[in-house]
């Protein structure tokens, strides 16, 4: 006798098995329509790979694997597929979900299948390649992978046991026990199939002593085989995978650590029967036992049904009558959940569908406060603190719920039902790892976020800083350009050191002007002639032939003279009047302007300029330039003047003289303002000074010419 | 010699003390010293204990461009409430972290939203501007000048930046649907928690 080994806590409640044992296994036929959900596992829904309206055959794969934690789908009967569509499932959110709708014909057609002939000899990877292609994921309820499950390289090294649960610790479901008692053989095989993949040193068959004919019809399918089947007492959850582990071997699975991990693998009789029938059939998973009692229902019983078949079609055949509030429940009163309504079909992990009546399975009633009993901590088959887990969960404490090992409860519903307050003590539970997955999911996105910020961050800045060196770097070779062009003196290659020098040329010649002009600009007929001399000069400059350029040179030097000459003249202060000592200046220029004129005309003739003779002679109106025109005008003046009478005379050439005076003394106090040069301030302190005797004269003039007026 | 100093300190029992307590001062002082050369941390340790607690979305809500200059700022004694997407649960950590009172969320710089959302571009609109990239603080979007964009969704924080450079408003926030994916238990009602006595369930 082995010896078993005990868990922590655990309960007892009422078994209720015995309605739904007293019949054979009963095949449920074929329902008109069958509803597939693509997520009837745990891991990535499956992706559809048919199309609606298509035709399918009985075991054709309907829509296969996404990812490696997935499984493929395969029709359960032959049909057309009507509709890929949104259809609620059997889940507590009562939420809906992608299917694949099937319209069977009745005809029950097999597609073209087979198994592993020789599969006692076949490798490892083409069992398991066979096992991921049928579908099969965990029957027990979970719904995991097998394949992922059987191909997981333990960390422990070597496999020390392959444990079947045969358990089925749930009241109610008598799934697995009518499965043991009436196909025990293929349970077998299944499980050497199993042996051969896992490699242990044992095979254990794990039942509870509740189910003695199961016991007694594995016991006989094992002889000869080398599996031995244990028998321990009935006690709710001995079928959790860790503590069936603890009762078999005396091991505890570590918390967040895998069964592998302490060399055990788990597996279920269910998925046992599956495997043999897809390794030595080509049968993938399409139907399943499943347990319909209740009070509910007339003829409890287990039927081998397929997949997708609504539950409705199931409780029709047990002769299900609805009461007032009537319940439906998916799995056993411990675990089970209230399905949203009667036509959701059955999947890969639907082992009961309870029916039960309002007395048999009242609503729970209205949770009271926590008395701190300390019972729940009695039950927990984890050896959690329940209690403390509820006052965490409650106030949202989370980093003690991690630290109280909230994730090592396996949601039995052992402390919710030793609670003599009837606190919902499971749902605080589900809730509170559901938001500390939230949480730990949150805070991974948010240290991915931190980290992709921050490279942002720094690539940015990387590229500043190469625009910022690429920026340096031409400011470094123009520089260098600079000092080459600097040390060779050749001024063409630089063009910056260029554009500096023409700016100070242009600085200078500017400043020199200035120096030359300030007795020309005190006279607007001055600066006509200038002016005139300038456009002279130009049109001079445009003449193509030598001997006219040189003469127009010597007529220009000769113009500057005569301005110079004004000039001095005027700085001379000498006693003719400005507009005398212009008019010399005019006369000397005329001839020579028009001599120019007349030099320009004869150039396209290439004639030797001739000085005319008479410039004065005729000039046509339209040449009267500036300088003519204020020649014309000081004439006027002139002629007026001498209509004038004395006094008249007198007072206009005072007025000149104040309006002159003033005009000399803003320019005066515009140049100094504007920082002119010395020369500049000099020179009109010099004419102002000399305009002012002048001024004095005017008036005593004025004043002689009042008082003799008088007398 | 020694001897003679020991003679003058016990005839001078102040000195003594005053030696004592002197000498005891520098090593201890040296001791500290050398401590606090030796474990020397690295960066303000506060400031990152403050960016971890914040949600990384970088959405620049609080004010702040990005989690961690808030952080910093927090660490200076800006105030705690100003992260919409940290929520209530967030502020209630910072409370904790700096050892002040939680504050409520400042409604100035936003809603706290229960359900996450992700930015999505309407990519027949796209005119491949560029604009949205160069808004996105995480490199969440993927395109090139006159090309289509389109959000990576799981790089998206949902901060929603580049809803307003998009000149022609082809980027919606989109809020993260209940699949029987993502969907969890609640926690019980406050009825259900046995808040009120049973016989109060019907007058209530």
């Amino acid at each position: 006798m082995r010896k078993i080994w005990d868990f922590h806590g655990g309960v007892h409640p009422p078994e209720n098995k015995h309605q739904s044992l007293a019949r054979p296994i009963k095949s449920a036929g074929i329902a008109p329509e069958l509803v597939l959900p693509l997520n009837q596992h745990i891991g990535a829904p499956a992706e559809p790979i048919v199309d609606v309206g298509q035709r399918v055959l009985k075991g054709e794969c309907i829509a296969k694997p996404d990812g490696i934690i997935s499984v493929p789908v395969h029709a359960p009967t032959s049909g057309t597929v009507t509709a890929i569509e949104e259809r609620s499932v059997a889940h507590p959110s009562g939420l809906t979900t992608t299917c694949i709708v099937i319209e069977t014909d009745g005809e029950d057609h097999w597609t073209e299948h087979s198994g592993i002939p020789d599969y006692a000899n076949a490798d490892r990877g083409t069992l398991l390649a066979c096992i991921r292609n049928a579908g099969i994921a965990g029957m027990g309820g979970a719904g995991f992978p097998t394949a992922v499950k059987l191909g997981v390289n333990p960390k422990a090294g070597r496999i020390d046991f392959l444990i079947l649960n045969g358990t089925e610790c749930e009241p109610y479901i008598t799934a697995d026990h009518v499965l043991m008692r009436e196909r025990a053989e293929e349970i077998v095989a299944g499980t050497e199939i199993l042996r051969q993949l896992v490699n242990p040193r044992e095979v254990l068959l794990g039942i509870e002593d509740n189910k003695p004919d199961a016991i007694e019809a594995l016991r006989r399918a094992c002889e000869g085989t080398g599996m031995e089947v244990v028998v321990f007492p009935t006690k709710y959850p001995s079928g959790g995978e860790k503590q069936l582990i603890e009762i078999l071997t005396g091991r505890q699975v570590p918390s967040g650590g895998l069964p592998a991990d302490v060399g055990v693998v788990c597996q279920n009789m269910g998925t046992a029967v599956a495997v043999y029938q897809a390794v030595a059939h080509g049968e993938p998973l399409i139907s399943r036992i499943t347990t319909v009692t209740g009070e509910a229902v007339a003829r409890p019983g287990n039927f081998d049904v397929l997949l997708g078949t609504p539950m409705s079609f199931l409780l029709e055949q047990s002769g299900f009558s609805a009461g007032r509030d009537q319940r439906l429940v998916m799995g056993g009163p411990m675990m089970g959940f209230t399905v949203p309504d009667a036509d959701v079909p059955i999947i890969k992990t639907t082992n009961c569908i309870l029916a039960p009546t309002a007395e048999e399975l009242p609503a729970p009633p209205p949770a009271q406060a926590c008395i701190r009993c300390g019972l729940c901590a009695e039950a927990c088959p984890a050896s959690l603190l329940p209690q403390q887990l509820y006052w965490f969960s409650r106030g949202k404490e989370y980093e003690k719920l991690e630290a109280h090992n909230l994730f090592d409860c396996i949601e039995c519903g052992a402390c919710s039902y030793a609670c003599p307050s009837n606190i919902p003590l499971v749902q605080y539970y589900r809730a509170s790892k559901a938001e500390l997955t939230q949480l730990r999911r949150d805070q991974a996105k948010s240290e991915h976020s931190k980290t992709r910020f921050e490279a942002r961050q720094e690539r940015l800045q990387r590229e500043a800083e190469e625009k910022e060196a690429q920026r340096q770097a031409r400011k470094q070779a123009a520089e260098a350009r600079a000092r080459e062009a600097a040390e060779t003196g050749s001024a063409e290659q630089d063009p910056i050191q260029a554009a500096i020098e023409r700016a100070k040329a242009k600085k200078a010649a500017a400043a020199g002007d200035d120096s030359q002009q300030p007795a020309a600009d005190m006279d607007p007929a001055q600066q006509a002639i200038e002016r005139a001399g300038a456009a002279r000069s130009t049109d001079a400059n445009q003449s193509p032939a030598e001997k006219a350029r040189a003469n127009l040179e010597r007529l220009e030097q000769r113009l500057q003279k005569s301005e110079a000459k004004l000039a001095a003249s005027r700085e001379a202060g000498a006693e003719d009047s400005i507009i005398e000592a212009l008019q010399t200046g005019i006369e000397k220029l005329r001839p020579k302007l028009e001599a120019a004129r007349a030099e320009v005309a004869a150039l396209p003739a290439k004639s030797e300029p001739e000085p005319a003779a008479e410039p004065a002679a005729a000039p046509p109106e339209r040449e009267l330039d500036a300088a003519q025109l204020a020649i014309e005008r000081a004439r006027q003046a002139r002629a007026d003047s001498a209509n004038q009478t004395p006094e008249e005379k007198a007072r206009a050439n005072l007025e000149r003289l104040q309006q002159r005076l003033e005009k000399s003394e803003t320019k005066l106090a515009a140049s100094r303002e504007a920082g002119a040069e010395d020369t500049i301030i000099e020179a009109l302190e010099a004419a102002i000074d000399k305009l002012r005797p002048k001024l004095e004269a005017a008036r005593r003039e004025v004043d002689e010419l009042n008082t003799g007026q008088e007398a | 010699m020694y001897e003679w100093t020991a003679q003058f300190l016990a005839n001078q029992p102040f000195l003594a003390a005053l030696v004592a307590l002197v000498s005891l001062g520098a090593v201890f002082g040296a001791l500290l010293g050398y401590a606090s050369e030796k474990f020397k941390t690295e960066g303000n340790s506060v400031v990152e204990q403050i960016n971890a607690i914040l949600p990384q979305t970088q959405c620049g809500q609080c004010g702040y461009p990005g989690c961690r200059p808030y952080a910093e700022a927090i660490a200076e004694g800006e105030a705690i409430n100003r992260c919409p997407p940290g929520g209530e649960a967030g502020i209630a950590q910072l409370a904790d972290l700096l050892d002040v009172e939680p504050l409520p969320l400042d409604e100035e710089h936003g809603e706290e939203s229960a359900l996450s959302a992700v930015a999505f571009i309407h990519e027949e609109d796209c005119i491949g501007c560029t604009k949205c990239i160069q808004a996105c603080p995480v490199d969440a979007i993927l395109g090139a000048a006159k090309q289509m964009h389109t959000i990576i969704t799981s790089e998206c924080t949902g901060c929603d930046l580049c809803v307003d450079p998009c000149p022609v408003d082809c980027i919606e926030m989109v809020t993260e649907q209940v699949t029987l994916a993502n969907w969890h238990w609640e926690l019980p009602t406050r009825e259900a928690a046995g808040d009120i006595i049973a016989s109060d369930r019907d007058a209530a």
